[in-house]
């Protein structure tokens, strides 16, 4: 299909680095994946009955759904603000995103207990109360927004014109639909956290909890964007076409800078939480040492330093800057997941995960990245298709 | 009030205790999930633990065991080597008693006994994404495991540490607690672990008699009691109320948990979604019209600057400029400014040429 007008050079062989590296991790996930499934939860994690969360919530729910964020944050700027110069990223943007919340969704099959009733809240008892109803209910509709969003792609692979030119026009309402669901789970993800004041350490609990997740989404989601186009650019260089390649380094500085402000900002109103809450006196604690690394090493040095990258024009500068952004939102999240839940918990009491929930976990990601380069190689993602040049 | 007209109070609520499983079942947000002000059911069951008469013997987990079927224990029913550490709550075990003084184990002063307090306005229920528990009239808070997804929110969510889970169990692990022996009381009947009690350390009855109870032990004994009854307000207030010498904190209680009931904590950020629906379309729908009309602009100002190039240049390189342009859809600033720079310069020849 599309190979035919691009072929692809590289594939003349199937043993390459990275596919032998998946293959090994995918098979040791399989096995723990029959561990996990035989022999319960005890298997293959460290959780107990006070910690009932793991790094299956802090990474593979919270960093998942909060690195993914690129999906929506992309689409407003191109769709909703008009800025067209970021068209070439939207649909890498929305596949990763895609892709994200569809493992997320699988991870959490492992989790949970009964996962052939992860559907009941929605489907059968909904219990509206909760803020993990909200959660489950925004990251079902979301996912199936994301489909659609991406259905375009394969269907022009496909060459079905007529399916595929409805889908465009539902665009726009469809970005609409995607901002408000992601304002609204990004936000209860954190918002989990409002009903359990008295496990959490003070200097992460507060009430805005829900605002400071979801404004730390938007900065997640576009370093995530801009450091996912590198990798792209080694992978699928071959394949991109000229408004791809041109549109990048105006996607780069463009989201370096949205992304410098807005993490500057996070900053503050995150200072400001800790004035009104009168935290200061934690600061000096072993606690407060680490929320002082997270808050000046993992938000305030990337802000500066993506500022810095696009005043001096140094693309290379920014690109490390978004690995630094990124994980200072797992840093982040883990921090507020497993560092600050339970603080008060004598430290024999407390958790570390087991060597098979780290594998898991990488099993995962392994997945995603692998349906990454099997999708990308097969549809219009990083090159317009040639009967749709310019139609959007 | 007697048990009695406990009942007819119920039945009165719409409910009879006779088959409450089922009738509760079709009932089941009876106070479980609200998050109003905390009025409280003053006529259900409640149990007064009174730290004072606790003599740390365990026949109550022996009983619970007994009556909950639960597997054999680790270790003895009579084995004080359990005082060595402080316990919590497991699959296994729905109820523990601790030690909470620097005496050889089992030969202290002070002991006191954990299970759910059955809160009036549980936080499992409220965090609970598929309803599985439920707060009943008659005090009891009951786990419905055939609807149970296996999350484990509730295990965050309550503030006492008390659901554990059954970690080891492949299918169909389940969330578990005491029930407040929810048969028992259906019958009318105390739970195993009061009635076993040979030092009546707990006490059952309504929670208006028991509270009334535990004020007249303060008043009349104060000097055995700290003034305080734990979980009348505790978390919106629980059926399990307790008594103690010491600060509750001496016998592993926090006093810092507030009186707020958990649904409280969560109701504000679940009350923005609607203001977040709301308002997020009309403003991504501003924030569209305006970019299209910059946009519109911006081609205005463009066609504009390109019929005056025409007119300074001259019709040949105004033309080509027009064509050029046209191509390229985007409205590019710095591909325009380019062309108009080029234009301009060949118009600067050109009038140079003419010059010479
Ligand atoms: S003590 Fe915990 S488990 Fe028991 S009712 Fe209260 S919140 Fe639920
Ligand atoms: S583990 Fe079961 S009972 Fe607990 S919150 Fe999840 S679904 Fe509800
Ligand atoms: S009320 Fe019943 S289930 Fe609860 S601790 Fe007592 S005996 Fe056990």
């Amino acid at each position: 299909m599309s190979n035919q007008h691009h072929p692809d050079t590289g594939r003349s062989s199937w043993i390459t680095p990275f596919n032998v590296v998946a293959f090994i991790i995918v098979l040791i996930g399989l096995y723990l994946t029959y561990l996990r499934f035989t022999g319960g939860l005890a298997a293959i994690t460290n959780l107990d009955d006070n910690y009932p969360w793991g790094i299956w919530i802090s990474f593979d729910l919270l960093c998942g759904v909060a690195l993914a964020a690129g999906g929506y944050t992309t689409a407003a700027a191109c769709y909703v603000f008009g800025i067209h110069k970021y068209h070439a990223a939207v649909r890498p943007a929305v596949l990763t995103a895609f892709l994200g919340y569809a493992l997320v969704v699988f991870a959490l099959h492992y989790d949970v207990g009964q996962p052939w009733r992860l559907a009941y809240p929605i489907f059968v008892q909904p219990g509206t109360t909760s803020v993990l109803y909200e959660v489950g209910l925004c990251v079902f509709l979301y996912l199936t927004v994301l489909f659609l969003e991406w259905l375009p792609a394969p269907l022009e692979a496909l060459k079905l014109k007529r399916v595929r030119n409805i889908m465009i026009k539902l665009t726009f309402v469809l970005t609409v639909f995607g901002i408000i669901l992601s304002t609204m789970h990004q936000s209860s993800l954190g918002a989990l956290y409002l009903i359990l004041p008295s496990k959490m350490h003070p200097l992460w609990f507060s009430s805005h909890l829900p605002i400071y997740f979801f404004i730390s989404s938007m900065f997640a989601g576009l370093s995530m964007v801009i450091f996912e186009s590198t990798l792209s650019h080694r992978w699928y260089h071959k394949k991109m076409d000229k408004e791809h390649l041109e549109g990048t380094p105006h996607v780069t500085f463009g989201f370096a800078k949205a992304a410098a402000w807005i993490m500057g900002g996070y900053f503050f109103i995150k200072f400001f939480g800790v004035v009104l809450n009168a935290n200061w006196a934690y600061l000096p604690t072993f606690y407060g040492m680490i929320f002082s690394l997270e808050m000046l090493g993992f938000v305030a040095l990337p802000a500066l330093l993506y500022a810095k990258g696009v005043r001096t024009r140094n693309i290379k500068l920014i690109r490390w800057t978004a690995v630094l952004a990124v994980l200072g939102i797992i840093f982040n999240r883990f921090n507020v997941s497993l560092v600050a839940y339970n603080y008060h918990l004598p430290s024999e009491d407390k958790y570390f995960p087991h060597i098979g929930e780290i594998g898991i976990t990488i099993f995962v990601v392994t997945v995603g990245l692998i349906l990454f380069k099997v999708i990308g190689n097969n549809t219009p993602i990083f090159y317009e298709h040639p009967d749709y040049k310019g139609s959007h | 009030m007697n048990r009695r007209k406990f009942l007819g109070a119920v039945g009165a609520a719409g409910l009879t205790v006779a088959g409450a499983g089922k009738v509760l079942a079709a009932d089941k947000q009876v106070t479980g999930a609200s998050i109003k002000g905390v009025k409280g059911l003053p006529d259900s069951y409640a149990v007064l633990f009174d730290c004072n008469r606790c003599i740390g013997c365990r026949q109550c987990e022996d009983a619970c065991n007994y009556e909950q079927n639960l597997p054999e224990p680790d270790v003895d029913f009579w084995d004080t080597g359990v005082f060595e550490r402080r316990r919590r709550t497991d699959w296994k075990t729905y109820t523990i008693v601790n030690q909470y003084d620097d005496k050889p184990p089992g030969a202290g002063q002070l002991y006191r006994k954990t299970q759910c307090m059955h809160c009036m306005e549980p936080a499992c229920a409220s965090s609970c994404f598929v309803r599985a528990f439920a707060k009943r009239h008659d005090g009891a808070v009951t786990y419905d495991a055939k609807m149970c997804v296996g999350c484990r929110y509730c295990m965050m969510a309550c503030p006492f540490n008390i659901p554990a889970y059954e970690y080891h169990i492949a299918s169909d692990p389940l969330v578990t607690k005491c029930t407040f022996c929810e048969h028992r009381l259906e019958k009318d009947e105390e739970p195993a672990c009061v009635e076993i009690c040979p030092t009546r350390a707990m006490e059952f009855g309504t929670r208006q008699e028991m509270l009334r109870e535990a004020r007249r032990r303060i008043v009349e004994k104060p000097d055995s009691y700290v003034e305080h009854i734990y979980g009348e307000h505790e978390m919106g207030g629980t059926n399990w109320l307790y008594l103690s010498p010491v600060p509750f904190e001496q016998v592993g209680m926090r006093m810092d948990l507030g009186t707020k009931a958990a649904g409280e904590f969560t109701s504000g950020a679940l009350g923005g979604v609607p203001l977040i629906t709301a308002l997020w379309p009309v403003f991504l729908v501003g924030a569209y019209a305006i970019a299209k009309r910059k946009e519109k602009y911006a081609k205005e100002d463009r066609d504009k600057y390109v019929s005056q190039l025409i007119a300074q240049a001259g019709p040949e390189a105004g033309r080509r400029l027009a064509e050029r342009l046209s191509k390229t859809e985007k409205l590019d600033k710095a591909a325009i400014e380019e062309e108009v720079r080029k234009a301009l310069d060949e118009a600067a020849a050109k009038t140079e040429r003419e010059g010479h």
